[in-house]
C-alpha cells in the first residue's frame, strides 16, 4: 500500500470551479480558461503515489501549481475534485475533526518563508504543534528539545526567530514539524529562501535526517539540482499538470518532452551527479575483533579477495587482504589490525563526479566513500566513475 | 422639490426605541451610574499624593523615568491649579468610556479581521461614527439616558470606539499568511489560532489602538459637559459661559497635560510590547 495516493485531482480558483471542471477535461488550455472564464487552473488531473520512506520531490516553473498541490494533501486548500488518500484513508471527505487530527498526528509541513511565530522563541516555536493537542508541557519541552537537538540547534532554545540567519530558522522550521513525530512531511520550497551554499548543506542534513527517520516526504522545488540531490522519485509539473514522473536518472536521460528537455539540459551530469549518486552499497564488511578467521571466511562466501574493515559504528579503519588474514590465520594471531591497509583512497559523499575523476585515475582499489563522521557509505570502483560520465551510470 | 424626511425617520425610530427599551436604558443608565460615580469618589478619596505615586509607578515601569517625572510634574502642577477633584472626575468618565469603548471595539475588531463580509459592512459604519460631528452623538445619548455623566459616556463610547476596531482588525490582518498557515498545518482550531498566534502578534497594533481609543476619549470632555458630565469640561465650559478666563485656560491647560501623561503611558505600553522577548 502506498502511504500517500492522489488520484485525478483537480482544483480550480475562481467563483464557480465547479463549472469549469468539463471544459479542463475537455483539454482547453489554462490560458483559455483565464480568457473565456476568468477561472484559474491550479491543478489539472493530478495523479501519483507516494511510498513509505520515499522522498518525492515535485518539481517545475513558477506557477505551475506545486504550492497549490501541496497544500490540498492537508487541506489548507480545498481541492476541486479528485481523490486523496493517505494510509488509504480519504482526506478530502475527513470532517472537522478528523482533518485537524490528520494535521495534528500525520502529516507536517514546513515553509518557504519558514512561518515561524515572531512572539514565540525557538524552543515555544517548536512547542507549538505538541501544546494545540493538550500535551503537558514538560512533555511538550522535552519533545521539542529533543527535536531541537536533532536539527543541530541545541543552545538558541531561548532566541528568539529573528536573531537567527535564515539557515538557522529553517533548521526551526524543521524541528517544529518533526517534534510531532508526523509520517509525513510536506516541504514547500523549505529551502529556496536560503543563501546555495547553507542550501547544500541543509539539503545534505536533510538527507541524513531521513537516513535515521524514514519519513515520507513531498519536497517542492523549483530546482533541478536540489530535485536530483534529494529525490528519490520526481514529479515535473507544468500548468498544474505533471508531465513526467520518474528518478533523477529517468528524467535526466530520457525526458518525456521538451519542456523537461529544456528543463535538464543546462544540467552538467558530472556537477550534478556525486559521489553518492553512483556508489555502491559496502558488503561486505568485518569488524576488527571479529578477527582474521572471520574476515577469511565472509571474503571465502563472497568469493571476493579483499574486504573493508569497519567498527560498530560503521567508522572505516582500511581494507584487509584474503591472503595477509590467511597468514594471520596461520600464526594464530587473532586481532586484525596489523594487516589493515589504511592508505586506500575515499571521498565525502557530496563531491562531484568531476571532482572525482583525477581520485579515481591514481586509485588502484575502489573510492571508499565516508562521510563526515568518518562513517562508510560506500564505494566506487573506477568503472563506475567512467560510466557515470558517459551517460550511462547504474 | 421633494423633502425626504430623514429627520422625521430618525425621530420616530429614537421615539420607538425610547418606548419598547425604557427598563433596557434605565439598567444600563443606573448600572454605569454607580460605576462612574464609584470610580470618581474612589480616586478623590485616595490622598492625592498617593494617586500621583501610583500614576509615576505605572509612567516608570512601562515608559521608564523621564515620562514617571513628566506625570509627577504635570499631575502636581494640576493639583496646585486646585483643579484635583475635577481632573478626577473627568479621568473617571474618561477610563471609564475607553474601556467600554475597547470591551465593545476589540471582539468587533476581531470579527472583523475573521469575516470579509462583516468587514464589509462595519468600514462604511466606522467612517460614518467618525467622520459625524461629535455634537450629534449628544442628542440620542440625552433622548436615552437624559442628562449627566451616563449619556456623556454613551456618546464618548460611540466615539472614541472606531479606532479600537479597525486597528485590531488590521492588527490580526497583518499577521502574514504563512505564520497563519503553519499554525493551521498543525491543526490549530480557530480558537487556537486566534489565541495563540493571530491576537499576540497584533498586540502592539492593538495598544495602539487602545491608545487613540483614551484620546478621542479624552478629546469628547469638554462636549460631554454640555450634557452634564461635569469635570474639566465643564470648567472649560464656564469659562466660556461665565468669562471666567483665567479659570477656563486652566483647565485647558489640566486637559491637555492629562491627555499628555495618558498618551505617553500608553503608547510605552504599545512599545513595550513590540520590543519585548518572550
Ligand atoms: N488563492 C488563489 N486564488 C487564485 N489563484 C491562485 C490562488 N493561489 C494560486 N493561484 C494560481 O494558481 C496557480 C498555481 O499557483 P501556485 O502557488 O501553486 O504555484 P507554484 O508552482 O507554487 O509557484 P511558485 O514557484 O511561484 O511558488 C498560479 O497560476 C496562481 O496564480
Ligand atoms: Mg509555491
Amino acid at each position: 500500500m502506498f502511504k500517500v495516493e492522489v488520484h485525478n485531482l483537480f482544483k480550480v480558483f475562481g467563483p464557480q470551479p465547479q463549472t469549469i471542471l468539463p471544459m479542463i477535461k475537455e483539454g482547453i488550455s489554462k490560458r483559455q480558461v483565464m480568457e473565456d472564464t476568468g477561472h484559474t487552473v491550479g491543478i489539472n488531473n493530478v495523479s501519483f503515489q507516494v511510498k513509505q520512506g520515499e522522498i518525492f520531490v515535485i518539481m517545475g516553473l513558477s506557477g505551475c501549481g506545486k504550492s497549490t498541490l501541496v497544500r490540498c494533501i492537508n487541506r489548507l486548500i480545498e481541492p476541486t475534485a479528485g481523490e486523496i488518500l493517505i494510509d488509504g484513508e480519504d482526506i478530502i471527505s475527513a470532517n472537522h475533526d478528523q482533518l485537524l487530527d490528520i494535521r495534528r498526528k500525520k502529516v507536517a509541513m514546513v515553509f518557504q518563508r519558514f512561518g515561524l511565530f515572531p512572539h514565540r522563541n525557538v524552543c515555544s516555536n517548536v512547542e507549538y504543534g505538541l501544546e494545540i493537542q493538550g500535551f503537558e508541557p514538560t512533555v511538550c519541552k522535552e519533545k521539542a528539545l529533543q527535536a531541537l537537538e536533532l536539527v543541530g540547534l541545541k543552545g538558541y532554545e531561548y532566541s528568539m526567530p529573528d536573531q537567527l540567519s535564515g539557515g538557522m530558522q529553517q533548521r526551526v522550521g524543521l524541528a517544529r514539524a518533526l517534534a510531532t513525530d508526523p509520517d509525513i512531511l510536506l516541504m514547500d520550497e523549505a529551502f529556496s529562501a536560503l543563501d546555495p551554499l547553507i542550501r547544500r548543506e541543509m539539503q545534505g542534513e536533510l538527507l541524513e535526517l531521513q537516513a535515521k527517520m524514514h519519513k515520507t516526504i513531498i519536497f517542492i522545488t523549483h530546482d533541478l539540482d536540489e530535485a536530483l540531490r534529494l529525490g528519490d522519485r520526481i514529479a515535473v509539473m507544468r500548468d498544474g499538470q505533471i508531465v513526467q514522473i520518474g528518478n533523477s536518472e529517468e528524467i535526466l536521460t530520457n525526458p518525456a518532452d521538451d519542456y523537461v528537455r529544456e528543463f535538464v539540459q543546462d544540467v552538467d551530469r558530472t556537477k550534478v551527479l556525486t559521489a553518492s549518486s553512483i556508489m555502491k552499497r559496502p558488503d561486505p564488511l568485518v569488524i576488527p575483533k571479529d578477527g582474521p578467521r572471520a574476515a577469511v571466511r565472509r571474503m571465502q562466501e563472497e568469493g571476493i579477495s579483499s574486504i573493508y574493515v569497519v567498527n560498530s559504528q560503521r567508522q572505516f579503519h582500511g581494507i584487509v587482504r584474503v591472503e595477509d588474514a590467511m597468514r594471520l590465520v596461520k600464526q594464530g594471531v587473532h586481532d586484525l589490525e596489523e594487516i589493515i591497509i589504511k592508505d586506500v583512497p575515499i571521498a565525502s559523499p557530496d563531491i562531484s563526479i568531476i571532482e572525482l575523476l583525477p581520485v579515481a585515475f591514481n586509485a588502484k582499489t575502489p573510492i571508499v566513500v565516508l562521510d563526515d563522521q568518518n562513517k562508510m557509505r560506500g564505494i566506487i570502483g573506477r568503472a563506475a566513475v567512467i560510466s557515470s560520465i558517459m551517460g550511462e551510470e547504474k | 422639490m421633494v423633502t425626504i424626511p430623514i429627520g422625521k425617520f430618525f425621530e420616530a425610530v429614537i421615539v420607538w426605541l425610547r418606548f419598547h427599551f425604557d427598563d433596557f436604558f434605565n439598567i444600563i443608565r443606573q448600572g454605569l451610574t454607580s460605576f462612574i460615580d464609584g470610580f470618581e469618589n474612589m480616586l478623590i478619596f485616595i490622598p492625592a499624593a498617593v494617586v500621583i505615586g501610583l500614576m509615576a509607578a505605572i509612567a516608570w515601569r512601562s515608559a521608564g523615568k523621564g515620562v514617571a517625572i513628566f506625570t509627577v510634574l504635570s499631575m502636581s502642577l494640576i493639583y496646585s491649579m486646585g483643579l484635583w477633584p475635577q481632573t478626577m472626575q473627568t479621568l473617571a468618565l474618561v477610563l471609564t468610556s475607553a474601556m467600554i469603548a475597547l470591551i465593545i471595539g476589540i471582539p468587533i475588531g476581531i470579527w472583523a479581521a475573521r469575516s470579509d463580509k462583516f468587514d464589509k459592512v462595519a468600514r462604511p459604519v466606522l467612517d460614518f461614527m467618525q467622520t459625524m460631528p461629535a455634537f450629534v452623538y449628544l442628542i440620542p445619548a440625552v433622548l436615552f439616558f437624559k442628562l449627566g455623566k451616563v449619556p456623556g459616556a454613551v456618546a464618548t463610547v460611540i466615539f472614541a470606539m472606531p479606532p479600537a476596531v479597525r486597528l485590531t482588525n488590521l492588527g490580526i490582518r497583518q499577521v502574514p499568511e504563512d505564520v497563519v498557515e503553519a499554525a493551521l498545518s498543525f491543526g490549530s482550531t480557530p480558537r487556537q489560532l486566534l489565541f495563540k498566534v493571530q491576537l499576540p502578534i497584533a498586540i502592539p497594533t492593538i495598544l495602539a489602538g487602545v491608545n487613540q481609543t483614551i484620546m478621542l476619549s479624552l478629546s469628547m470632555v469638554v462636549i460631554a459637559a454640555m450634557i452634564g458630565a461635569g469635570g474639566l469640561g465643564e470648567e472649560v465650559l464656564k469659562g466660556i459661559t461665565q468669562l471666567k478666563i483665567g479659570r477656563g485656560f486652566e483647565s485647558g491647560i489640566a486637559v491637555v497635560f492629562l491627555a499628555m501623561v495618558l498618551d505617553r503611558i500608553t503608547q510605552s505600553l504599545a512599545n513595550i510590547n513590540r520590543n519585548r522577548k518572550m
